[in-house]
C-alpha cells in the first residue's frame, strides 16, 4: 500500500476494499494488543523451537545467529502459548508496563 | 426478433436467464418462486442451458455460494423469497460491499409471522438498505426484461453492484401472460460476454471481504455509496439502449394518464396496473388522478420523483409493507424526498394488499374517494391507514 491506511481516501480504496497487495498483513501491528510481553531465560532456553511451532501468528522467526528464538515484539499479541508450551519454562510473560 | 408466446411468468423469467447464458445458477426453492428454479434445472438438465447448476441445502448456502462463483468471475444467478431472502440476508449485504453483480430475482412475498406464502413487499424492505440495485416490475413482460437488463447494469465496469429483480409472488409469478421472448442473438448483442474488474484467480492474487479497521470501515462504506448513486445514468442507458430494441421504453417513475392531473396514485409493483384501471375509470367519471409508477427503489430516483410531481397537489401512496411505528416505506421515501419542496402535494398513505389481500381496480377508487375525504380534513404525517381492515 503506497498510503498509511489512516491517509487512505474513499477514492483510493479498490472495488469492494479487495486487497491486491499480498501479503500486506505484515504491515498490520498486532503487537499493541498485548498486556504481557514474552522474556526469554537464555540459560534455561535449549534452542527446541517449539516456541516457534506453536505460535499462532509466527512472531517467532527463525532462530538468531545464537541459534536462540526471539519473539518479534511487533507481531506478538502476548497469548502466552510459548511460556506454556516452553519444556524448560524458559519463557515467562511479563507485564506491560509503559 | 421477438415472439409473442403465452407462458407463465416464472418461466419467462427462466428464459431470460437462460437468453443472459448465465454461468453459474444456485438458487433454493420456495414459494412462490419455486418455478424459476425448477424450469432452470430442467435448462441445464436437457443441455439448454451451458452453466453450473449447484443444489444446496439452504438460501443461506445459495448465496454464499452465488457470492463464491460470482467472485471467481462467473455470470450468477438466485432467486428467492419470503424466510428465504430473511435467511439469506447476511450475505445479501455482504454481495453489495463486495461489489459483485448478481443478479437476484425476489418474488415478493410476506415474513412471517403469521406464515403466509402470500404476497406483499415486507421481504424486500428488510433489506432496503442492503445496498443492491433494487428494481420494481409491474407484469411479466418487465419480469422478462429487468432479468435481462439487471445484469447490463450490474456488470458495468462504473456499476459493479447486485441486482434485485422485484415482481409480486403469485400476482405475476404464477401468471400466464402473453411475452414477448427475444433471439439470443440478439440478447447477446445488448448484454456482452462478461469481463469481470477483478476476480479471484491464481494469476494475480486478491483478497476479497478481509475486515476493516474503524480508520478504512467509513471510507469502505462511502465509496459502496458513491458505487450505487453513479449507477442511476447506467441505468438509464440500460433502459434506452432496451427500448431502442424492442420499443419498451422503460424509466425509473413511469407514470400513467398523468399529465395535468391534480392527484396521483403512487405505486411498487403490480399494484401500477391496477391502479391504471382504476385511474381508467375515475377518469371517465370526471376525476382529475394519474399513477406513478416507481420502477427504481435503490438508488433511489430522486430527481425523476420530484420531476414527475411537480404541480401535483395531492398523492396517494400505496404501500405493500409495514414499517412498524413509521408507516409505509415507500410514503417515508417519498416525503424525505419532498421534504425540501416549496410546493409540496398532500400526502395520504394507505398500506394494502398485505400477505395476499387482493386489491382490485374498485378498492383504488375508495382509497381515491377516502383519500379525497383526508386531504378535506388536512392529512397528516402520522395518518398511515391500514387499507380494508376490519374494524
Amino acid at each position: 500500500m503506497a498510503k498509511a491506511a489512516d491517509e487512505l481516501t474513499w477514492q483510493d480504496l479498490e472495488v469492494g476494499c479487495a486487497v491486491s497487495e499480498p501479503g500486506n498483513a505484515r504491515s498490520y501491528r498486532t503487537g499493541d494488543w498485548k498486556t504481557f510481553r514474552p522474556v526469554l531465560d537464555k540459560e534455561k532456553c535449549i534452542q527446541c523451537g517449539i516456541c516457534h511451532l506453536y505460535c499462532p501468528e509466527r512472531a517467532y522467526p527463525e532462530p538468531n545467529e545464537d541459534g536462540h528464538f526471539i519473539a518479534d515484539l511487533y507481531f506478538c499479541k502476548g497469548c502466552g502459548i510459548c511460556a506454556y508450551e516452553c519444556p524448560t519454562q524458559a519463557i515467562s510473560m511479563v507485564e506491560e508496563e509503559e | 426478433m421477438e415472439e409473442r408466446k403465452g407462458m407463465e411468468v416464472s418461466i419467462a423469467v427462466a428464459e431470460a436467464v437462460k437468453l443472459s447464458d448465465v454461468d453459474v445458477v444456485c438458487a433454493y426453492p420456495i414459494t412462490p418462486q419455486t418455478h424459476i428454479v425448477e424450469h432452470l434445472s430442467e435448462f441445464v438438465a436437457d443441455g439448454d442451458l451451458d452453466a453450473e447448476f449447484i443444489p444446496v441445502e439452504s438460501e443461506h448456502s445459495a448465496m454464499a455460494v452465488s457470492v463464491g462463483s460470482s467472485a471467481v468471475g462467473a455470470r450468477t444467478f438466485t432467486c428467492t423469497a419470503s424466510q428465504g431472502l430473511a435467511l439469506m440476508s447476511e450475505i445479501v449485504y455482504l454481495t453489495a460491499s463486495l461489489r459483485l453483480p448478481i443478479v437476484m430475482t425476489l418474488m415478493n412475498r410476506s415474513l412471517s409471522g403469521p406464515l403466509s406464502i402470500w404476497n406483499d413487499h415486507s421481504d424486500v424492505m428488510s433489506v432496503r438498505d442492503c445496498g443492491w440495485i433494487q428494481l420494481f416490475c409491474e407484469n411479466g413482460q418487465e419480469m422478462f426484461d429487468f432479468n435481462i437488463m439487471a445484469y447490463r447494469i450490474g456488470e458495468d465496469k462504473d456499476v459493479q453492484l447486485p441486482v434485485m429483480v422485484n415482481g409480486d409472488g403469485f400476482i405475476l409469478s404464477h401468471m400466464i401472460e402473453p411475452i414477448k421472448i427475444m433471439d439470443a442473438e440478439t440478447v447477446k448483442k445488448y448484454l456482452p460476454t462478461y469481463v469481470p474488474q477483478q476476480r479471484l484467480h491464481p494469476d494475480k492474487p486478491i483478497t476479497m471481504g478481509c475486515f476493516a479497521m474503524p480508520n478504512l470501515f467509513s471510507e469502505s462504506k462511502k465509496s459502496q455509496e458513491a458505487a450505487l448513486i453513479n449507477s442511476l445514468p447506467t441505468i438509464k442507458k440500460a433502459f434506452d439502449e432496451w427500448g431502442k430494441l424492442t420499443g419498451r421504453q422503460y424509466k425509473t417513475v413511469e407514470s400513467y394518464k398523468s399529465d395535468g392531473a391534480k392527484t396521483l396514485f403512487v405505486t411498487m409493483g403490480s399494484f401500477g396496473e391496477t391502479a391504471s384501471v382504476a385511474v381508467d375509470e375515475l377518469q371517465a367519471a370526471g376525476e382529475s388522478v394519474g399513477v406513478l409508477k416507481l420502477r427504481l427503489w435503490r438508488p433511489f430516483p430522486f430527481d425523476d420523483f420530484r420531476k414527475a410531481v411537480e404541480g401535483v397537489e395531492k398523492l396517494i401512496v400505496v404501500d405493500r409493507a409495514v414499517s412498524f411505528g413509521a408507516g409505509g416505506p415507500v410514503a417515508s421515501q417519498l416525503r424525505s424526498a419532498l421534504y425540501d419542496e416549496p410546493n409540496k402535494p398532500q400526502m395520504t398513505n394507505m398500506i394494502a394488499g398485505l400477505g395476499g389481500r387482493d386489491v382490485g381496480p374498485h378498492d383504488f377508487v375508495s382509497m381515491y374517494n377516502m383519500s379525497q375525504d383526508m386531504f378535506k380534513k388536512g392529512a397528516k404525517e402520522e395518518n398511515f391507514h391500514f387499507y380494508g381492515v376490519r374494524e
